[in-house]
């Protein structure tokens, strides 16, 4: 059997269980679809949420830009698990005891005002759209590797998926659903990387063999690899190259905007108790870090293998692999393969029947160049979102795997897509519509609204799609940026502080998330547009503060106006005082479900 | 009133398990994987530093006890100041 047909069959095997479980638990009135009857065990919730938040940035995306960075990528890792305690702590128990469907439910009525209901909407919209753009970056990769087609081509047919699925889901077969995805997505990761673990440093364990010894030398891994990787005139892998300042605030603007997404945030809605809601932030968090842990083992083998296998007689004096090599040796399928996608390329600049592999930009490196006869680095293209789905290949897996990695992208691209058309439609249909503009809606209306609103939000996702703005986790990275900028802070003054009042709070929001959106479009272009921008995130307007690390300044602005603005207006009305309180208590969240 | 002054503390004694929980976040997190890397360059850890591994692995495992524990003494808390769901 041929690598296509196992891979359609592994695809096509885990698509079959994900549409039987969504057809069998099938959504009936609104208030199925919206929250699946807050019925959902924690531990389940837990899975739910992970499968919900690891997208495409996290399973196909993350790991080869840590491996193409090392150190400064770290910055993924710490601030996409390190937003969960905040989500635990600040806001999950609080908001479930509020017991709404929504949180511009919560920002709408805690802040007694329509308009910042309207002014949630809006910057949920804002951020979950920038958020499917991401994923559709991976969708069109997963399956223009898979069906073996242009990524533009793999991209048009995701997104068609993507829609026939989300629309027949709702939330209560996303819920089951999403438990398979996730059984299927983290055996995905984790059997590539336990195999490839092995055989560099004989761990079955990725994240100790991470810091183990790579068996072939009896160097520790990372060692060997900074001095492959150094070699070759890259930056050392272990160690720290960019700015300090733009790292921290890179961290914490991921890390304020996974405590600010709808569809996270959503899934505490779905727990029975206040106490299952802190409970299961936590169980999230345990399925996630089984990924988390596990993805920069991925990166930094990947990167040794490649170094190694673009070299293969031992650096640089050995020699480069041969075009001939590439084309007979097995060992390079892979390469003719990605090849056929567009994500992979090389070009022989100097004739010489070899592709060198090596940093050009990188002064000593152009002196052995100039010695050798080099005319350049020959791997003209590497894009880093195919590094985890190319994995098993490099790594000479067997065809099985590989099949199950293309199950596992899919399914953590789909689910998080679902995810998320699902919090824009029910912020369309259920705030904007019936909360909003026509109250008298009916509920078969409500329904149809929500769906339309999925079909517009995956045409522009698709459309912008096509010219993403940066790699998978980079474009999702702007989302978290959006989400840290508007609602996080939102949410946190409306339960920590009862002297927030209405305007303050829109004030914020929408200071927040316009100095945001300016400074991301004066960088990756206006709506994204390619080559609308007027700076570069390698040169930004302020100092070293690239567009994706604005997020947490956004949110500082929205806080600091919140809070002057509601000094100098109306104080907040004794109900809402009242209302606060009650929040802070979880005893009574059981009255509040049946809403 | 009574409920009122057993409300607030128990909120204080939740803002206080909170405040000391985030700052344990942040020196895991920025502290020991970024600010402070330097200063624990002299621990090796497989080929590399003990920040590296904070970094990379050692704060991710921080932040679940964090979570855990909240969960745990919250639901304590609760029970205790009896405002828990019965």
């Amino acid at each position: 059997m041929d690598q296509f047909t196992i891979n359609l069959l592994f695809v096509g095997a885990s698509f079959a269980l994900y549409i039987g479980i969504a057809i069998w638990a099938r959504a009936g009135s609104t208030s199925e679809f919206y929250a699946a009857g807050r019925g959902v065990h924690p531990v389940t919730n837990g899975m739910a949420t992970a499968a919900d938040w690891m997208s495409a940035a996290s399973f196909i995306s993350m790991a080869g830009l840590i491996a193409f960075t090392g150190y400064d990528n770290s910055t993924y890792l710490m601030g996409w698990t390190g937003g969960y305690v905040l989500l635990a702590l600040l806001l999950a128990p609080y908001l479930r005891k509020f017991g709404k469907y929504t949180v511009s439910e919560f920002i709408g009525d805690r802040f007694y005002s329509q308009t910042a209901r309207i002014v949630a909407v809006v910057c949920l919209i804002v951020a979950s759209v920038t958020y499917v753009i991401g994923q559709m970056t991976g969708v069109g990769v997963a399956f223009g590797r898979f069906l073996e087609v242009d990524n533009t081509t793999g991209l048009l047919i995701g997104a068609a998926v993507v829609f026939a699925y989300a629309v027949f889901g709702g939330m209560k077969g996303v819920t089951y659903t999403q438990v398979a995805q996730y059984v299927v997505l983290i055996m995905a990761y984790t059997i590539p990387a336990i195999f490839i673990s092995l055989q560099l440093t004989g761990n079955p364990i990725p994240a100790l063999g991470l810091f183990g010894d790579h068996a072939a030398s009896g160097e520790p891994l990372l060692a060997k690899l900074d001095a492959i990787v150094n070699e070759l005139g890259f930056n050392e892998y272990t160690a720290h190259h960019g700015d300090t300042f733009n790292m921290l605030l890179f961290t914490l603007s991921l890390m304020i905007g996974t405590a600010g997404l709808p569809h996270v945030i959503m899934r505490f809605f779905t727990v029975p108790k206040v106490s299952d809601a802190r409970w299961s932030a936590g169980w999230a968090l345990v399925f996630i870090a089984l990924l988390y842990l596990t993805a920069p083992a991925v990166g930094a083998m990947a990167r040794l293998n490649i170094s190694e296998m673009m070299w293969p007689n031992g650096g640089i004096e050995g020699g480069a692999v041969t075009l001939e090599q590439i084309e007979s040796d097995e060992r390079y399928d892979w390469m003719d393969t990605w090849q056929k996608t567009g994500l992979l390329g090389w070009e022989d600049k100097n004739g010489d029947g070899a592709i060198q592999y090596y940093n050009d930009g990188n002064a000593d490196l152009q002196a052995i160049a100039a010695e050798k006869g080099w005319a350049g680095n020959e791997l003209t293209n590497f894009n880093r979102d195919i590094l985890v789905l190319a994995n098993p290949e490099i790594a000479n897996l067997p065809g099985w795997v590989i099949g199950l990695v293309a199950a596992g992208g899919l399914a953590a691209a789909l689910s998080t897509a679902a995810g998320l058309l699902l919090a824009i439609s029910s912020a369309v249909s259920h705030d904007l519509i019936k909360g909003a503009l026509n109250p008298q809606i009916s509920e078969k209306g409500e329904l149809l609204s929500a769906r339309i609103a999925m079909a517009v939000a995956i045409l522009v996702a698709t459309y912008l799609g096509l010219n993403p703005p940066g790699f998978a986790a980079q474009t999702v990275a702007l989302a978290f940026g959006l989400a840290a900028a508007s609602i996080f802070p939102a949410l946190m003054m409306g339960i920590f502080s009862t002297k927030v009042n209405n305007t303050g709070a829109v004030a914020g929001m929408i200071a927040g998330i316009t100095v945001t959106l300016i400074y991301i479009f004066l960088h990756k272009g206006w709506f994204f547009i390619p080559d609308t921008n007027s700076f570069t995130d390698a040169n930004p307007l302020l100092g070293t503060v690239k567009s994706t690390s604005f997020g947490a300044i956004g949110a500082a602005i929205n806080f600091a106006v919140a809070y002057v603005v509601s000094g100098m207006t109306k104080e907040t009305p004794a109900h809402i005082q009242e209302l606060v309180e009650s929040v802070r208590v979880p005893r009574g969240a059981g009255a509040a479900q049946n809403k | 009133m009574a409920e009122n002054s057993s409300n607030s503390a128990y909120w204080s004694a939740n803002v206080r398990i909170i405040v000391i929980s985030l700052i344990i976040w942040a020196i895991v997190s920025f502290g020991f994987g970024i600010l402070l890397r330097p200063m624990l360059s002299g621990i090796a850890v497989g080929g590399t530093d003990l920040g590296f591994w904070f970094a990379q692995q050692g704060s991710i495992i921080v932040f679940l006890i964090l979570i855990f524990n909240y969960a745990w003494r919250m639901n304590k808390l609760d029970r205790e100041h009896g405002v828990d769901e019965e």
